[in-house]
């Protein structure tokens, strides 16, 4: 009968409403402030914030390194390239 | 009416059923094979026949909850339960009463606490610098839309599932596919690696969550070794494995999440408070303890105790279906990704959203979300094709990655932090990681005046 599990749910939701306004609660700036923390705390060793080197990448590009570049003109620019095709 | 009245009524009622003709092979309508197999569900109220644990009689059964004790009553004990169950002078009106009262003062108690937002807060932290990701790897191989995909801890495995019914596992690294599996039905929205490497788990339209166990055999066909795990009456939209490879958490269209035993195949718990399908559910990191957030197309994010099944806390302000849930790294917060093209941070301790990311151009859904290693972005794929990277702290968006070329529908960070990996409606997952730069000085960071 509809009316019966009508009541029996209100009760839940009563039930469930009576619990949830109990709990402690922390003021929001010091919850933000925790998060920022643990950010801060853990950014180094983020690779996907600081980026990683290509040496040490596992998904950098595998093929060889196949770039045309003017050899004569110098050290410098080799390896600007080689930076680039990374 | 009073309750003596009511018991005439009960008292009438049980008569005139008494006198029907027959009885209905109820037998024929159990969905099981075996007779005391549990399954978990919202839609059924009675899927067996037998004798009530109160009044004793051979009648249908509806299998309820009472303080997460299953009791197998009839529908006339069900219904002298409720009476006597009601205090003096407590009526549905009252009831209802109370609860606005009380939802009210929830609202009161948590703009309470609301001093500051949480960009303010981190108006002092450096900003983070340009950003540039790069594709790294596509996986090519699935003949339709990729629908989820998981990582394994080695860091280089990654499971993937697609609609039409193929889960393949692929060494990220090499893109060459390890294992594939074809799965007995499509819509294969979930899939899960063991902790230990040694299985995977993936279900969908079946209903059902299975686990198959990977062999080096490359040769052997895994769907000999499948077993059935999880049983709902609706479609499978998430599972995870706990920390061992014996237990498997899953999420349903019917509205539950539950929690398995894989040996035996057993319910070992089960949640219900959602009123509508569950999507998406994520386990708090282990340091954290025993919880998990799942999040559903009421519009609803639940967190829950895994061990008592209770509803510890609930947060409802999005404007549409949550897709995707995922706790901050330190298991303080999670992020959100719904369908109102935003994503939002919820912290567990201040018990109230703490940041929206949004912005107006962005006018699809999100599908899917996940957190770098130190928290401080939040990837999340959307429903026009992008992934648009946050800076968690400032609510600002610090890149768009375009190269999907269907609905970005699942985007996961690998567990090293290296990578992560995102999966789409275009049939392929791109892995991408961030360009280093070599000088470096942009990424060593400093607080502003302190």
């Amino acid at each position: 009968m509809s009316g019966s599990s009508n009541i029996v749910a209100m009760k839940k939701i009563v039930q469930q409403l009576r619990f949830e306004a109990n709990i402690n609660r922390v003021k929001v700036s010091q919850a933000a402030a925790e998060l920022q923390q643990f950010c801060i705390q853990n950014a180094l060793q983020d690779p996907l914030l600081t980026g990683v080197s290509s040496s040490t990448n596992p998904f950098r590009t595998q093929k060889a390194f196949s770039c045309s570049c003017d050899i004569s003109a110098g050290e410098k620019t080799k390896k600007t390239t080689a930076m680039m095709c990374n | 009416m009073s309750v003596s009245d009511w018991l005439l009524f009960l008292l009438v009622r049980s008569l005139s059923l008494a006198s029907l003709p027959g009885s209905i092979p109820f037998s024929s309508l159990q969905v099981q094979p075996q007779p005391d197999a549990k399954m978990c569900d919202q839609t059924f109220l009675a899927i067996t026949f037998g004798p009530c644990d109160s009044c004793g009689l051979n009648k249908p059964l509806m299998n309820i909850y009472l303080k997460n004790e299953p009791i197998n009553y009839c529908s006339l004990c069900v219904e002298l339960m409720a009476c006597q169950g009601l205090a003096t002078g407590e009526t549905i009106h009252t009831l209802k009463a109370e609860s606005e009262s009380l939802k009210t003062k929830l609202e009161e108690e948590r703009a309470k606490l609301h001093d500051v937002e949480l960009h303010q807060v981190a108006e002092k932290v450096e900003a983070l610098g340009q950003f540039v990701m790069k594709t790294r790897r596509t996986l090519k191989g699935h003949g339709n839309k990729v629908l989820c995909m998981d990582w394994c801890r080695d860091k280089r495995r990654i499971v993937s599932s697609s609609q039409d019914g193929k889960v393949i596992v692929w060494d990220a690294y090499t893109t060459n596919k390890e294992h594939a599996v074809t799965m007995p039905c499509t819509w294969v929205m979930a899939c899960a690696y063991a902790p230990s490497g040694c299985a995977v788990a993936c279900g969908g339209l079946d209903n059902k969550c299975s686990v198959y166990p990977l062999s080096l055999d490359k040769n052997e066909n895994l769907s000999a070794k499948k077993k059935s795990v999880a049983m709902h009456t609706n479609y499978l939209s998430s599972c995870s494995f706990t920390n061992s490879d014996m237990q498997i958490l899953t999420s349903s269209g019917d509205g539950t999440c539950a929690l398995w035993d894989v040996e035996s195949g057993q319910l070992l718990q089960s949640f219900h408070g959602h009123s509508a399908d569950v999507l998406s559910l994520n386990l708090a990191p282990s340091e954290t303890g025993n919880t998990f957030v799942s999040g559903g197309c009421d519009k609803k994010a639940n967190v829950w105790d895994m061990r008592s099944g209770q509803n510890v806390q609930s947060f409802e302000t999005h404007e549409s279906d949550i897709n995707s849930v995922k706790y901050y790294p330190s298991g303080d917060a999670f992020a959100t990704g719904s369908d109102d093209a935003t994503c939002r941070l919820y912290d567990l301790r201040a018990d109230r959203e703490v940041a929206i990311y949004s912005k107006e151009s962005i006018i699809f859904g999100a599908s899917s979300v996940d957190f770098s290693l130190s928290g401080r972005l939040l990837f999340a794929g959307y429903n026009d094709y992008t992934i648009n990277v946050w800076d968690v702290l400032k609510g600002t968006r610090v890149a768009i990655l375009f190269g999907h070329e269907n609905r970005v529908s699942t985007v996961r960070v690998s567990p090293d932090g290296t990578a992560f990996c995102s999966g789409s409606w275009d049939n392929t997952l791109r892995s991408h990681s961030q360009v280093g730069c070599s000088s470096g000085k942009w990424w060593r960071w400093r607080l502003n005046g302190s």
